[in-house]
């Protein structure tokens, strides 16, 4: 039997054992003696959250494929298990070995929500690695992150050693390879990390300083000796067909979030919408073949024994072979009993074909994400749907015997009025009015039932909206009533329910996404003053994060409320992510002016992602 | 065709539940490529029905559960691909085929026997052997059993069927299933009353040895019993 780290006793006493003990099925064990670099992964959130993510799977079959290293994971311990850990002394440890995390060669953080944050802190104190950087010697691991939050690492920038900026699948052969080669000729640490930050798309932040002005605001940016980079170019796999991607998936024992095989159909998005970091960050778009796509699904679902599988994508509607990828998963899983789970495709004639063929239509639900009421505020955030594309899809999946409709939009968005307000009650009416058109009294098996959620909007780094300013809590807070004020005049109003969420979270989230490195101090008060699990609304404590800011003379506002200048310098500009700041400047113009640009398959508006020289960028243009 | 499956539980695989242990199953039938039948409807799951559920942090080498197959290819080769796709921690020890007219895993379960040792540092000294003799010469054992609404007295001798004693384990065998169920720890805590002494929450380190069905004649036999070998 394989050692644990926890005594059975507390094994029994805290809930989800199954969280620490590894051990699942496709998990990796290896011989100690044949390893060079342990590198351990780390999901800074529950074992059910981390464990549905994909990139770590990626990244965890990637490092085993090497006979030199063994990658094992380790995820945030639940708060129960997080103060016996505290109270026992016992060291945060990986679940494969079980051994303490302090003992291996590199700890990999993702960071995929700027909410987590302070879990880096608990890892990092949890596993007896000193939070700053700066403290550490050869005695720790070194800690890099990776994920979409290191576009702006800047406010975590002292936790880390380094950050690995872009796509993982590149670029970490070369990293480990050079930590090998350094710890074998005696070299230190900081000699390591120096040509470590040399590598491409590998930023390392102890070389590197902010200098700023007296009004708060960054004047300089700039490596501590020439022989470091000023730009660090974001990496990225080009041929997304011929890549590493995992045929054997941990399966985890107890249920997580995402309980099924998740098939990455493509990377990036055409769309461009302007709220949206990620259709910015993965540009170009790059589509995986339907002949590597085919061989994956069979593979994972073999070697899983998942029941369900999904694909993945940032709009799968725009996968230029779904139709015959999905007839073929239709195919292949009826044999295997397998059901498919859709992610929110564009509501029309062939997904609701699809979608009627694979789901109970009773149970399901149409998803549409409009974002913004009016057509003016979406011309404003680039969202292509309009009102007639909404309705005639409702119309159709009326026909069809939907009776569960899903809005999504955004509050606090650019040139938001109470118009813009208004809208999305009056959407959510003319929805259920259409219900009502279509569906003749006789045939209403069931009542028409519309959810309108709608999120606070937060300006991220690298979109075209990285220049807007945010509101106070209390403009969300009213913005959020106003809504539930308007649903609740609509004619309608009895088929239409109202979520929303909460406001304190989202200006701290605002000021993490767009912070500088003086943030940091802020997060590691935060830290000390109780916080993490920030992003489980339960766990969370906004008057900690106040008195935080407090402590460190910073204010929320110069960081969300604050009007930036069009040739002000971001904390992130060190970073090219291959759109060019010029095309967001360009964009954030044309969102003022209500224009749309047309999405990468219809015309190329130069973002910059072409020097990739792959995906869409290559494709010809003008098509839908 | 109904299939009887039995495996064995150990080492790290305590810690996962009942429920778990059903999906982990589920997913397995279909790493080994079994044949297993399915309901129908929009989300078609396997017909299948497990014996005794077996609480966090027991051991076991008789968990059993029923499955419906279309087809087998042999046993020696189903229990090979099995246990090619198992866990550490679970075997699948045996399976045989149920004659058609056969009571479910769950409805066939009478009786199971558990070893119980104390766990290290937490010996109090109740003299087992003797407290076992007590209980086995008494007419009556009460034991009142608190739920959430009220307190039920039970009699323990009507439930424990054989109890002994040998170098520091304790072997019994109670009665298990929906119309009398006793846990293992109240036996113990029974036995630790006649001396005063209470136990707790890890006092010991229990094992599952088999799960019991009746037989017509009245006898208990390890529930494997009522399949044939195909």
């Amino acid at each position: 039997m394989r050692r644990l780290a926890l005594p059975e006793e507390i094994l029994l006493t805290i809930e989800k054992p199954a969280r620490y003990i590894g051990g699942e099925v496709n998990s990796v064990m290896k011989e100690k003696s044949g390893i060079d670099v342990r590198f351990c992964m780390c999901f800074p959130d529950v074992y059910e959250i981390g464990m549905s993510h994909l990139g770590i799977q990626i990244l965890y079959d990637m490092f085993n494929q090497w006979d030199d290293v063994w990658c094992e994971r380790v995820y945030s311990p639940w708060i129960d298990a997080d103060r016996i850990l505290r109270e026992k002394g016992i060291p945060l440890f990986a679940l494969e070995s079980q051994d303490p995390v302090k003992e291996f060669d590199f700890l990999g953080i993702t960071l995929q929500y700027e909410m987590c944050y302070t879990n880096i802190l608990q890892i990092l104190d949890l596993s007896g690695i000193p939070l700053l950087a700066e403290e550490r010697t050869w005695e720790h691991p070194v800690v890099i992150a990776g994920g979409p939050c290191v576009y702006n690492p800047e406010p975590v920038a002292p936790f880390f050693d380094l950050f690995y900026i872009g796509e993982g699948e590149t670029m970490y052969r070369r990293l480990l390879d050079l930590y090998k080669e350094m710890r074998a000729k005696g070299a230190d640490r900081v000699s390591f990390l120096r040509e470590a930050g040399k590598l491409p798309g590998i930023y390392a932040p102890q070389f590197y300083t902010p200098y700023y002005h007296e009004d708060g605001t960054l004047r300089a940016f700039t490596p501590d000796d020439d022989s470091m980079p000023s730009v660090i170019r974001k990496e990225l796999v080009t041929d997304v067909s011929n890549t590493y991607y995992p045929k054997k998936p941990v399966v985890p024992f107890i249920k997580c979030t995402q309980d099924r095989v998740v098939l990455e159909i493509q990377r990036g998005c055409i769309r461009g919408c302007r709220f949206c970091q990620a259709g910015q960050l993965y540009r170009p778009v790059r589509e995986r073949s339907l002949t590597m796509l085919k061989e994956q699904a069979i593979q994972i679902i073999d070697s899983t024994g998942h029941e369900e599988i999904s694909l993945s994508s940032l709009s799968s509607s725009d996968y230029s072979m779904l139709p015959e990828l999905l007839s073929f998963l239709i195919e292949e899983c009826k044999k295997r009993k397998v059901n498919i789970s859709l992610p929110s495709l564009r509501i029309d004639a062939f997904s609701l074909d699809v979608m009627s063929k694979i789901q109970d239509i009773k149970k399901s639900s149409l998803t549409f994400a409009p974002e913004a009421g009016t057509q003016r505020l979406r011309d404003v955030i680039n969202k292509g749907l309009t009102k007639e594309v909404i309705l005639n899809g409702a119309i159709e999946a009326f026909k069809g015997g939907w009776t569960r409709v899903k809005l999504y939009f955004m509050l606090g968005l650019p040139t938001e009025t109470d118009a813009d307000i208004r809208g999305i009650a009056e959407l959510a009416n003319e929805i259920a009015a259409a219900f009502f058109e279509t569906v003749p009294k006789e045939q209403r098996r069931e009542k028409i039932q519309i959810v309108v959620s709608t999120s606070f909007f937060i300006p991220k780094p690298f979109t075209p909206f990285q220049w807007a300013s945010m509101h106070p809590k209390e403009t969300y807070i009213e913005k959020a009533y106003a809504t539930r004020k308007a649903i609740s005049e609509q004619l309608n109003q009895r088929s239409i329910k109202y979520n929303w969420h909460e406001a304190d979270v989202s200006v701290i989230e605002g000021v993490l996404a767009r912070g500088d490195r003086r943030v940091a101090d802020v997060i590691r008060s935060a830290y000390r003053r109780g916080c993490f699990f920030d992003a489980w609304s339960e766990y969370y404590h906004h008057d900690r994060w106040l008195a935080a800011f407090g402590e460190c003379g910073l204010s929320t506002d110069f960081y969300t409320m604050r009007e930036r200048a069009l040739d002000e310098l971001f904390p992130w500009d060190f970073i090219d992510c291959g759109v060019t700041k010029q095309f967001l400047r360009q964009e954030w113009e044309r969102a003022m002016a209500e224009e749309i640009t047309p999405n990468c398959k219809q015309t190329c508006s130069a973002c910059g992602a072409a020097r990739y020289g792959c995906g869409v960028c290559l494709e010809p243009k003008g098509g839908a | 065709m109904m299939l009887r499956v039995k495996f064995t539980k150990s080492g790290c695989l305590k810690f996962i539940g009942h429920l778990d242990v059903m999906r982990y199953f589920q997913k397995a039938m279909r790493r080994a490529h079994i044949d297993v039948a399915y309901s129908t409807g929009f989300s078609p799951h396997q017909i299948m029905s497990f014996a005794a559920p077996l609480s966090i942090g027991l051991t076991s080498d008789g968990e059993y559960f029923d499955m419906e197959v279309h087809s087998v290819t042999g046993r020696e080769d189903m229990k090979a691909r099995l246990n090619h796709v198992m866990a550490e921690g679970i075997t699948v020890t045996d399976i045989r085929l149920l004659p058609d007219h056969a009571k479910n895993a769950m409805a066939s379960v009478a009786a199971a026997g558990y070893t119980v040792r104390i766990r290290e540092q937490y010996e109090q000294g109740v003299p087992l052997k003797e407290a076992m003799t007590r209980f086995t010469e008494s007419e009556h054992a009460f034991y009142v059993k608190k739920t959430k609404k009220n307190e039920i007295t039970l009699d323990l001798k009507e439930g424990v069927h054989e109890l002994s004693y040998e170098n520091g384990t304790v072997s019994m065998l109670i009665d298990t299933g929906s119309s009398s169920n006793l846990k293992p720890e109240v036996v113990m805590e029974m036995l630790y009353s006649y001396y005063g002494k209470q136990c707790g929450e890890f006092d010991f380190i229990i094992h599952r040895t088999e799960t019991y069905g009746r037989t017509d004649d009245g006898r208990f036999a390890p529930l494997i019993e009522a399949g044939e070998v195909f």
